[in-house]
């Protein structure tokens, strides 16, 4: 988005910064990229260095530390983050939740900005940390056709995927469903 | 000049005796008759002075708190209506008060809630239920909730741009019309239809509404949906929380559900349920 006009509407908002870490962002238009690919390219570093991968918390607690330095230099980014990854070593799968001010949370499910608002209590209800990758997409579905029946902007679709053990895969996902009101 | 003066004056409690109130009734058109006269505050823009005494946000320092947010919802469902609300009130970051009614029983087959500015919906619902029992005295039958509605509605409109703050929902079952709802808000909006949530947890609450509403719920079903939505929002929301307020209305009037406290149903809902996985008691620290 640029003022009133969407620009693209098939964007990719998530960097892989190594084989089993995906981060999604939002923010500041600008910020957010550069900001992302910063990382991206100091976590790719680290791996070809050492031939081998940061594990998920040690990325998020490395990111914080970037957030942190910025938030008091002189233009600081303005990016949220939520960071995921499933651990080389002990296959445990992991989420964190950053924000601009450099708040780092590790947390069983997340969201940004106003989703917030609209997803959080659907989650707090239906999730468990036990279900398969086929409920984990039901459940998606239910956040956002709560979004499409109630958030009054339209955010014309998804990008879905999945960060498992064997890697990060992109996942289908029909957003052309129509959702009304009860 | 000098009935102005003696006007603006006198106290407003003592400018109407019981006698004038009485005199307004029999002479005036019935729009007059309904709204009450107030004092206000001799000013080019009212709305404009009041936002400027009251409006936390631009000006911490404000002199007057308005008691605000809240969770309040009500939906239509195939046994009734279901009438739900939270039980705080805040006054800026102050809770002000966990044990407040936010439901209004306006007559025993009508019921009102309350969200937005704690006197005004107090106020206002209460001095509709005046309207509906003289409405039930002139007509010898009770007011239909559409009609119940709109006298509010009109109310608040008369009102409008002088910061009346209320979100209110009235629900009711009556012969003619069945289970009705209602929303009406104080920028004049008066809407019917079968779900509503109002307030600042309103999103938390739609959102578990949403996911499992049904107009064919069981009585049961309907219940625990209404109340878990409740706490859902009080979770979530800092300005919503203390008790949960349950009203279901049936054809042959309302019936109350309970006003429970949202911390055991917490924590009944975490450990028997497995929900609210976000809650932890391990320490942040060993996590990350």
């Amino acid at each position: 988005m640029r003022g009133a006009t969407v620009l693209k509407a098939s964007d990719d908002k998530t960097r892989q910064l190594n084989k089993n870490t995906l981060m999604a962002y939002s923010g500041e238009a600008g910020d957010t990229v550069q900001f992302a690919e910063y990382i991206q390219a100091n976590a790719q570093l680290y791996s070809m260095r050492n031939e081998t991968d940061l594990s998920p918390s040690a990325l998020a607690n490395y990111v914080r530390g970037e957030l942190a330095t910025s938030l008091r230099s002189r233009k600081p980014y303005n990016v949220n983050l939520l960071l995921g990854g499933v651990d080389p070593i002990t296959h445990k799968p992991s989420l964190f939740w950053l924000d601009y001010l450099a708040s780092l949370a590790p947390v069983p499910y997340a969201a940004h900005g106003y989703a917030q608002y609209y997803c959080l209590s659907i989650l707090d209800k239906h999730h468990s940390p036990g279900i398969s990758l086929g409920e984990g997409i039901k459940l998606l579905e239910m956040c956002t056709d709560e979004l499409k029946r109630r958030m009054p902007i339209d955010f014309k679709g998804m990008t879905v995927k999945a960060v498992t053990k064997n890697g990060i895969v992109d996942i289908e996902f029909n957003d052309d469903k129509i959702v009304k009101c009860a | 000049m000098d009935t102005l003066v003696a006007r603006y004056s006198r106290p407003a409690a003592q400018r109407e005796t019981f006698a004038d109130d009485q005199h307004d009734d029999l002479h005036d058109d019935t729009t007059n008759s309904m709204s009450l006269k107030f004092a206000i505050p001799p000013i080019a823009q009212p709305s404009a002075w009041l936002r400027a005494a009251t409006d936390d946000r631009a000006n911490p320092q404000c002199p007057i708190k308005i008691a605000h947010g809240t969770t309040t919802l009500a939906f239509r469902f195939q046994g009734g209506i279901i009438v739900a609300t939270d039980s705080r009130a805040t006054a800026g970051n102050w809770i002000a008060s966990q044990t407040v009614k936010k439901v209004i029983e306006i007559n025993n087959c009508l019921l009102g809630t309350m969200a937005g500015g704690a006197a005004d919906c107090q106020y206002w619902l209460a001095w509709l239920g005046m309207q509906c029992r003289l409405h039930e005295l002139r007509h010898k039958r009770r007011i239909s909730v559409a009609a119940a509605s709109k006298i509010l509605a009109n109310l608040v409109y008369q009102y409008k741009g002088m910061g009346l703050s209320m979100g209110t929902m009235c629900a009711g079952v009556t012969k003619e019309e069945g289970p009705a709802l209602y929303y009406i808000d104080s920028d004049g909006t008066r809407l019917a239809g079968n779900l509503f949530c109002v307030g600042s947890g309103q999103t938390f609450a739609y959102g578990v509404l949403d996911a499992e509403y049904r107009y064919d719920l069981s009585e049961e079903e309907a219940l625990a949906l209404g109340s878990r939505s409740i706490l859902a929002a009080t979770h979530r929301d800092a300005y919503s929380g203390g008790f949960i307020n349950l009203y279901h209305v049936k054809e042959d009037g309302w019936v109350k559900h309970g006003f429970s406290d949202t911390n055991p149903i917490f924590w009944k809902t975490k450990l028997e349920s497995g929900e609210f996985t976000n809650v932890t008691s391990d320490f942040v620290g060993e996590r990350v």
